[in-house]
């Protein structure tokens, strides 16, 4: 990781984003941003905002509505020399252009034997929380994270925002970054001007030797939450914020199993297949196995679209007293 | 010629010949013939490997569609950009690539274009300006809008050919890519191979226009209907798309109609088609018709297009023995490629 250069200053989540753009666009003529109304109308969430009239209509292009088309236009300009950012409007609208991000974009470096690279980021915001209901609020992070060929991250800070998001565009290969629509507004320590945060590398949020929660996207923060209360009751957490879904770090995530023996995956997509299913399995197969005190526990979606009403659809992704109930389920058995 | 006038080029008072005639040199012209026996005797080669079992899969062959791939080609030079797609072992000839590194792709040899990892369905020579053939009906047409707007970001003067098929015009893709073209006036070229069907089902129970190309009415950009089987037809419409597309006038749609021979893939029982429609077409084969056009028009003789055709032999000869001893991938670089180095 670069050192960042100026401590202290505070941004939201969507202006870290922002600003890792326009550092990108400053830096490099063939990085340019593609997506439904993020010229004047400055997008969906406000990420783009401004940034039309700093770089031009020609940088910050307002595509049609047209999912498909513009993802693969998006693909086609990373083939030959640019690299463009292609903002969804929404995650759910990922589903009309699968076929360019999964049959094209993730395959044909390795279909033409690597005579080709496909630098492309790609933006999705993600998730529930804002009573979208069920076709603007999902988590379908593990759909694209099951295919070789792309990488899959999940920022959780302002921080991580820019920095990951600089370091997708400077990636060679295909990035998808899953943005939390909650955490557009949220705001977090983000230096000034240029550093990266790896692609593929877990961070450990709060040490502890009682129970791991590896959780990702907002679900680090409800961890965190939940590590706090259950400080009181003298359980000490440590909270893995997964970072990365693909590649996964699995080096991080086996050494703090190995640490306490406790696991509990944290994660917002439903949770039958999703991230956590990944993350247990590969525990399992792993020298941590041994060291388990308790069974793995998995905390994800309710087997159910989002719902619209407020209530329903809190109680369809995992809360702060879901968590602490479960960690205290694992710590008893043991004791 | 669709509802949409395009322009033509008017022949000089008394010269009466073809518009490829008249624009390409002897040497062009007899190079291109050329390319076309390369084509055919390619994919001749590779159905006869199919056969011994030496290619595995499938593959579609695009015999009796030589004209459109090799006129839409004819002009472009190495740095103009392609998309191809399933049945796109003309395009890549077409656009320069070796048959000696295509028939080894199709082996499965490390030596192939895309080192074992594609096939037929993915051939392509990236570094002649071929974006790759896909799997996908109508994956190549947004790509190809994609490297359109970089030649326009980048303030290139080259252009991109899109190849697509009749079924193709009838995916999403098709319109979004069409539309955004023409919105951004970029410089790409749809060439629409309308060989009559999308594996069994006929453009009549497909299509809901006549002609492909009066779709272009829509997104307000010239569309023409060419004779798919004259090169010199192809050429033309290409041509002028071309000229508009490098002055940043924007896209084009050429339909070229056309025919394969053969079936759809090596699955193709040919229940939807008679002998006698394929008889008709196999006459109106467009290498024949190119040959006798020299021949009338004094640029070749019997025994020069003999040496044309020898030469095409050996080549083939050549390229499946290079095919046949170059090595086979290492299984344990099955997931390479997958990433960037
Ligand atoms: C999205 C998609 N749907 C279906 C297929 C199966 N398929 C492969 S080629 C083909 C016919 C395509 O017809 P056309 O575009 O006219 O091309 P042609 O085969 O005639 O050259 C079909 C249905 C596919 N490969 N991709
Ligand atoms: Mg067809």
């Amino acid at each position: 990781m670069s050192e960042a250069k100026t401590a202290g200053r505070e941004l939201s989540y969507a202006q870290a984003i922002q600003e890792a753009i326009a550092i990108a666009m400053e830096r490099d003529e063939r990085v340019f941003l593609m997506g439904e109304d993020v010229g004047v109308y400055g997008g969906a969430f406000q990420v783009t905002g401004d940034l039309v009239h700093r770089f031009g209509d020609d940088r910050i292009i307002d595509t049609p509505i047209a999912e498909l088309g513009g993802a693969g236009v998006a693909v086609g300009a990373a083939l030959t020399g640019m690299r463009p950012i292609y903002e969804f409007q929404f995650s759910d609208f990922a589903t009309l252009a699968m076929e360019q991000i999964v049959n094209q974009a993730a395959k044909l470096r390795f279909m033409l034997g690597g005579a080709v690279s496909v630098p492309l980021v790609m933006r999705f915001p993600a998730g529930s929380g804002t009573g979208a209901a069920a076709q603007h609020s999902q988590s379908l992070e593990a759909w694209l994270g099951h295919v070789p060929g792309l990488k899959v991250l999940q920022p959780a800070t302002p921080y991580d925002a820019k920095g990951m998001l600089l370091a997708a565009i400077e990636d060679p290969d295909p990035v998808m970054i899953y943005e939390h629509k909650i955490l557009y507004k949220m705001k977090g320590e983000v230096p000034e001007g240029h550093y990266t945060v790896p692609i593929g590398k877990a961070l450990v949020r709060r040490e502890g030797p009682d129970a791991t929660v590896v959780a990702s996207s907002i679900m680090v923060h409800k961890a965190l939450d939940a590590a706090e209360k259950l400080a009181e009751e003298g359980i000490d957490l440590e909270v893995v914020d997964l970072r990365s879904v693909r590649p996964m770090d699995r080096e991080t995530i086996i050494r703090s199993v190995m640490k306490t023996g406790r696991l509990v995956c944290v994660y917002e997509g439903v949770k039958t297949l999703g991230v956590g299913a990944e993350i247990s399995a590969m525990v399992a197969e792993s020298e941590a196995f041994d060291y388990l005190d308790a069974p793995i526990l998995r905390l994800g979606g309710a087997e159910a679209p989002i719902p619209y009403n407020p209530e329903l659809e809190k109680a369809v992704v995992p809360q702060v007293p879901d968590i602490i109930a479960a960690v205290r389920q694992l710590v008893r058995k043991e004791r | 010629m669709s509802s949409t006038a395009a322009e033509t080029i008017a022949p000089l008072s008394g010269d009466n010949r073809p518009f490829a005639f008249r624009q390409f040199s002897p040497e062009t012209l007899k190079t291109a013939l050329r390319q076309m026996y390369l084509i055919r005797r390619f994919e001749e080669g590779a159905e006869e490997s199919y056969m011994r079992g030496l290619i595995h899969g499938t593959m579609h062959l695009s015999i009796g569609q030589e004209a459109s791939a090799v006129g839409s080609c004819l002009a472009l030079s190495d740095t103009d950009q392609i998309t191809s797609t399933h049945r796109g072992h003309g395009h890549c000839i077409a656009k320069g690539a070796e048959v000696g590194r295509m028939f080894a792709e199709f082996f499965g040899k490390e030596t192939g274009y895309c080192r074992g990892r594609g096939g037929s369905m993915h051939i392509a020579d990236v570094t002649k300006g071929n974006l790759g053939a896909n799997g996908i009906v109508g994956g190549g047409l947004p790509i190809a809008v994609g490297a359109a707007l970089s030649m326009k970001m980048q303030k290139r003067k080259d252009v991109v050919v899109c190849f697509f098929g009749d079924g193709a015009n009838n995916e999403g893709a098709f319109h979004e890519s069409l539309n955004m073209a023409a919105i951004w006036k970029l410089p790409v070229i749809f060439v629409c191979e309308n060989n009559k069907y999308g594996m069994s089902v006929s453009t009549e129970r497909s299509t809901a226009v006549a002609n492909i190309a009066e779709r272009a009415v829509a997104y307000a950009m010239p569309g023409v209907t060419v004779d798919g089987n004259s090169i010199s037809a192809v050429a033309e419409a290409v041509h002028v798309a071309t000229k508009r597309a490098r002055a940043g006038e924007g896209p084009s749609l050429v339909e070229c109609k056309t025919y394969r021979h053969r079936g759809h893939s090596k699955s193709d029982r040919n229940r939807y088609r008679t002998k006698e429609e394929i008889a008709e077409w196999v006459a109106k084969d467009p290498i024949g018709r190119f040959e006798t056009e020299l021949k009338d028009y004094g640029i070749l003789d019997e025994a020069g297009i003999a040496a044309i055709r020898d030469s095409v032999e050996t080549e083939i000869a050549n390229g499946i023995e290079f095919a046949k001893a170059s090595p086979m991938p290492d299984p344990s670089e099955a997931t390479r490629y997958v990433y960037s180095d």
